[in-house]
């Protein structure tokens, strides 16, 4: 990291010597394009070519950086994000989603593979990453930061807490054991009272062609939602594609727009 | 000690529960600045602490709480409470600014400073923070693994993912139409209108209570009495049958609740009038449609004349008409559970023929 600059004393000329040489080497000169950011020159350079950093303005209200203001809740949300992306991309190499090999393969995973908290992280962190995004919307109702400019970033944020949560619900599903098909189970009975799409629901009777009806169990609202009548098969390969195809590319496009516009509507909120 | 067991038993009942978180809102409104200082907010922290340590000594108690699921709810409490003591302690702070004539905190800050270092390295610690949290509780709490899935045999209780047990509460008072489908739409449908609604230029960027009383007192109702405490009480309290078991009480499967709910219709023809129910369904259930086209379709006309007449002319017709509809939806919750408490109301329109129920 170019920071360790600043743990270099003059006092000691070997290291400050091998450090000179290092960053004088072209490798080094080809990562980097300019010196360590502690000149007013290089925090700016260092925001403007670096493509993780350049997320952020280069400079920022001094309320804003504060965990007082932010609670750093939005960061951690993405954080977790982060964490759940790597850590679901290990679990893929281990698990299948088919009735024959979903659960063994869970099983296996927590006996068979050493050091294995990969499936601990990735549940605690989804759990806390709900947890997170509730805070974060809470903290931004509270400083008021959906007031104008910033009203359509809300509701970009909103979606995203829907799209949390529905990553969550359909991760619950995959390790097929008890827990996971009885509160799918539950949840997804719910579809079956959608107004009109639900077989039971109030209004789908009216859908229908004299005797024939429009909507029943095998094509309503919870039909098209589990690949059938109840949470098999089906199911199972429907959640897992969202899980881990779907959902997390609708929530990462969305979370670049998030970014994109804390920065366009005048970064974070403050007093006007 | 089986006194204050049966204490907290006793309080953790649906009603004296719900009851009390929104008296501890309405504590927090009124009281606001008193309860602002540091001492109240981790005096409340450590409380909680001494709470679950002493209850984690009760059998009942440690089983529900140490759940692996459970464990993040029982953080949610903390956090929540917490967030939301903090939230209102800053707003007291700047409205005693703003009260002599000092800009809010937000303002003095105004000044710019260099996302590196002062961004950056705040970013680092809170990310090697997390990570270290998230890797020791996944060290000591395995994640959960049941029997494989068996189709034949449903638990009991069978829930929901924790986030959607405020919902599946809602199933105690509401059809699955309602409660599962409708409200949560409106839920969704209702945060996403709020930056349209609210015209209140004020408070926009820093902490206030004082200058938007109205939409804060009405966010943390919905949000931390109606979605997070009713998550708590389907976590903790919901039992066997979905009754309800105190914190300190054995899930009992046997526990047998009398139910003897009576819909609106039978209150009217039959208790009021001493007549049997109409046969025709629109007869029968007319004076429950005609309870929420007032509720739903006079009120708010009513309001806009009254009470709420300063809100109508801030707002304009077409914002106060969807404000207020999503605002009487939300309240439909806690008015079922008032109606039900007391008159065992079941059903205001119960048009079974076309599962149309409210
Ligand atoms: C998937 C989850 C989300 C992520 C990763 C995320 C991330 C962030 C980040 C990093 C910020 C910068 C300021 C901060 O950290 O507080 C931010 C700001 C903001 N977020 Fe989110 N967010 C998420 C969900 C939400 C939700 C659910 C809402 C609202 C319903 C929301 C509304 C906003 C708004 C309005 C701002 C601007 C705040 C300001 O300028 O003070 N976000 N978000």
């Amino acid at each position: 990291m170019a920071t360790e600059v600043k743990t270099i004393e003059p006092k000691e000329p070997a290291l400050t010597r091998a450090w000179n040489w290092l960053t004088d080497t072209q490798i080094w000169k080809s990562i980097f394009r300019h010196g360590a950011p502690v000149t007013d020159r290089n925090r700016v350079l260092v925001m403007l070519s670096n493509v993780f950093l350049h997320l952020h303005p280069i400079r920022i209200r001094k309320s804003g950086v504060k965990l007082r203001y932010t609670w750093c809740m939005g960061g951690l949300s993405f954080f977790l994000f982060l964490v759940l992306t790597f850590t679901g991309l290990l679990l893929m190499f281990y698990y299948r989603p088919t009735l024959e090999y979903a659960y063994s393969d869970i099983v296996g995973l927590r006996e068979h593979v050493p050091l294995g908290i990969m499936r601990e992280m990735h549940r605690w962190g989804a759990h806390a990453m709900v947890i997170t995004v509730w805070l974060h919307m809470f903290r931004v109702f509270m400083t008021g930061s959906y007031k104008p400019p910033r009203e359509f970033n809300w509701n970009v944020g909103v979606i995203m807490l829907v799209l949390t949560l529905l990553l969550s619900f359909t991760g619950y599903l995959l390790p097929w054991d008890q827990l996971a098909i009885w509160a799918i189970t539950v949840g997804s009975n719910m579809a079956r009272a959608t107004p009109f799409l639900g077989h039971e629901g109030p209004g789908a009777a009216l859908l229908a062609f004299g005797d024939v009806k429009l909507i029943h169990a095998g094509d309503d609202a919870r039909f098209a939602l589990l690949g059938g009548t109840f949470v098999g098969e089906g199911a199972l390969l429907r959640f897992y594609v969202l899980h881990c195809v779907g959902l997390p590319l609708a929530i990462a496009v969305l979370m670049a727009v998030h970014f994109w516009r804390v920065r366009k509507d005048g970064g974070i909120s403050g007093p006007l | 000690m089986h006194l204050l067991k049966d204490l907290v038993n006793f309080l953790a009942d649906p009603r004296i529960y719900f009851v009390l978180a929104v008296g501890m809102l309405g504590v927090l409104v009124w009281q606001r600045n008193r309860l602002a200082s540091g001492r109240v907010g981790y005096g409340l922290m450590a409380f909680l602490t001494v709470f679950f340590l002493f209850g984690s000594f009760d059998r009942n108690f440690r089983l529900i709480v140490t759940k692996p699921d459970n464990v993040p709810i029982v953080g949610l409490i903390f956090v929540l409470l917490f967030f939301t003591w903090y939230a209102m302690a800053e707003a007291v702070k700047n409205d005693q600014r703003l009260e002599v004539g000092k800009p809010p905190i937000e303002k003095e800050e105004e000044n710019r400073v260099w996302v590196w270092p002062d961004l950056v390295y705040t970013e680092l610690i809170a990310l090697v923070l997390c990570s270290v949290i998230l890797i020791v509780w996944s060290i000591f709490l395995k994640a959960p693994l049941e029997q494989p899935a068996n189709r034949a045999a449903t638990p009991n209780p069978s829930k929901a993912p924790w986030y959607f047990l405020g919902l599946q509460e809602m199933l105690v008072y509401f059809d699955p139409w309602l409660a599962g489908v409708v409200l949560p739409g409106l839920i969704i449908v209702g945060l996403m209108a709020i930056p349209y609604i609210d015209m209140n230029p004020k408070g926009n960027g820093y902490y206030t209570f004082k200058e938007r009383k109205a939409e804060i007192t009405i966010f943390l109702f919905g949000f931390a009495v109606l979605w997070v405490s009713l998550i708590v009480l389907g976590t903790f309290l919901r039992g066997p049958n979905w009754n309800f078991f105190g914190p300190f009480e054995y899930w009992d499967i046997h526990k047998l609740l009398p139910l003897t709910n009576v819909n609106l219709s039978e209150y009217f023809w039959v208790r009021m009038l001493g007549r049997g129910l109409p046969t025709n369904w629109a007869v029968r259930e007319f004076p429950g449609i005609l309870v929420m086209i007032v509720y739903l379709g006079v009120l708010p006309a009513v309001l806009a004349r009254g009470w709420f007449k300063a809100y109508y002319e801030k707002m304009g017709a077409a914002r106060y008409h969807v404000g207020v509809f999503l605002f009487l939806m939300m309240m439909l919750l806690p008015v079922k559970m008032l109606t039900r408490w007391l008159f065992n109301l079941k059903y205001i329109v119960a048009i079974h023929e076309y599962f149309f129920n409210i």
